[in-house]
């Protein structure tokens, strides 16, 4: 992993920083035709969006749905919990299950 | 790769020969805890359930320090009773014994209390650790192994790095014909559907989505987002967003074995091979319901770091995290960061662990076990009446 990110699976429209991505950079990974400019700052480990990511669209990592932009989410921003939501285990949307 | 261990009578093997003081209930653990203080070899279960439990309840306590006590790394067990407790402790005690190994029991309301039923126990204690001090390591099999697969405070490496590695050591283990588990049931919400095709029958497979659409429900009669409790604030610090995301970085601690079965929490398997058990994500709690099913050594792969142990069973930790590995090397055995570096494989970080696994069955201590770590906790299904 000498990138600076990884792109686990090629249906991700996400993708892991492998160390503090900065504001203004651009990050190239030529084998994946991937030309990145960060609009924000990316601490090592969180997400940052490959793509425009629409308002409801779903999130992709590891080839699998993670969750829900709840918001707009332009190419290069940090992907985290106040912009995408958990689709599961969300006893605040339910009604009583008992 | 020679191994030796220690062969109880029931040809379950063990890596460590502890004797295990365990108190059937809360009211028993400080007496128990006392003894153990005072006893070589003696490590004794802070106990916090056995009481006022509901029969199901209950049953889960029953059966979790049982297979503690049956669990091959216990050489000989001393049960403590206070004697009113819901739990019976000469039951527990003839369900220990069946092992075939060297069980007593003591109930303080006979002894005539605290300082009497020390007093006993101390005596009964010093025979047993004695007795156990003269068994000897002899040659076994990795296929009498059962490893416990856990994970705890994990970060986006867990996913990317330490489980993947961890995964590789239990996929060599089961083709070298033993067992391991996974758990962690909440850490499956959002993956099961790819553990599910990996099932070895229908059955397995329904089973395994039964317990985690149970387990999903359960969070979500309380109404609220799970989010906050899974993922964890340290996880979401270490950039995990969902439980689905949490979930699938998870499943890679499994390896790619196919899976032979679902266990309830402190179920002992049947069969060889990949089980997953119904444990929730609470690592304690799930470490514990594993080494009551059996397993003599545990793998723990932390993002954010942990001190973890067990009292029964040794636990190696593994950070994928390099930054966790420099800041807290004191307590993490094994560096997985280096695959997040680019410096080596996934295969060799395996390799790396398989043979730290191996030097830990043959008997080297690992950090928690030097540092005396022992976390115990054990699963309730509901609270005491």
């Amino acid at each position: 992993m000498k990138n600076p990110l990884i792109i686990i699976d090629p249906r991700d429209n996400v993708a892991t920083a492998l160390r503090d991505l900065h504001k203004g950079e651009d990050i190239e990974i030529p084998d994946m035709g991937i030309l990145l400019s960060m609009i924000e700052e990316i601490p090592f480990g969180h997400k940052v969006s490959l793509q425009e990511i629409g308002k409801g669209d779903m999130i992709m990592k590891y080839g699998e749905i993670i969750g829900q932009a709840t918001s707009y989410i332009p190419k290069g921003s940090h992907v985290h919990i106040h912009n995408i939501e958990s689709l599961r285990g969300r006893g605040d949307l339910e009604g009583d299950l008992s | 790769m020679r191994l030796k261990g220690y062969l109880r009578e029931n040809g379950v093997v063990g890596i460590r020969n502890h004797l295990l003081i365990i108190p059937s209930s809360v009211c028993a653990s400080t007496v128990a805890w006392r003894i153990a203080e005072q006893v070589e070899g003696a490590v004794a279960l802070p106990n916090q359930h056995g009481c006022a439990q509901i029969k199901p309840d209950l049953d889960v306590t029953f059966r979790t320090l049982a297979g503690l006590g049956k669990n091959g790394n216990i050489g000989a067990v001393l049960v403590i009773g206070l004697g009113c407790e819901s739990l019976d402790t000469e039951a527990l005690a003839r369900d220990i014994s069946s092992s075939g190994k060297d069980v007593e029991y003591l109930v303080i309301q006979k002894a005539g209390g605290t300082l009497s039923a020390q007093e006993k126990g101390l005596k009964i204690a010093r025979k047993m650790s004695q007795h156990v001090s003269r068994m000897e390591r002899e040659p076994i099999d990795i296929s009498q192994i059962i490893l416990g697969l856990e994970c705890g405070g994990s970060d986006t490496t867990s996913g990317l790095a330490a489980n993947p590695s961890q995964g590789y050591v239990s996929d060599k283990l089961v083709r070298s014909g033993g067992t391991s588990i996974l758990s962690e049931t909440t850490e499956l919400i959002g993956a099961e559907h790819i553990l599910a095709e990996r099932a070895i029958s229908d059955e397995v497979a329904t089973t395994l989505l039964r317990i985690v659409r149970e387990c999903e429900n359960k969070a979500k009669r309380m109404g609220v987002d799970l989010r906050g409790s899974q993922p964890t604030p340290g996880n979401i610090t270490g950039g995990l967003s969902t439980i689905e995301e949490k979930s699938l970085g998870c499943i890679y601690k499994g390896g790619t074995m196919p899976l032979a079965g679902v266990l309830e929490y402190s179920e002992i398997p049947s069969g060889k091979g990949l089980h997953m058990m119904d444990t929730p994500g609470q690592d304690i709690e799930s470490i514990t319901g594993m080494v009551a099913g059996g397993a003599q050594i545990v793998l723990f792969t932390t993002g954010r770091g942990t001190p973890t142990g067990c009292p029964v069973a040794p636990v190696i930790k593994i950070t994928g995290n390099p930054g966790t590995f420099t800041l807290m090397e004191e307590n993490i055995d094994i560096n997985a960061g280096t695959i997040i570096q680019g410096l080596e494989s996934i295969e060799q970080v395996g390799e790396k662990i398989w043979d730290e696994m191996i030097d830990v069955i043959n008997g080297r201590l690992t950090k928690a076990e030097a540092l005396r770590h022992g976390e115990f906790g054990i699963y309730k299904l509901t609270s005491t009446f």
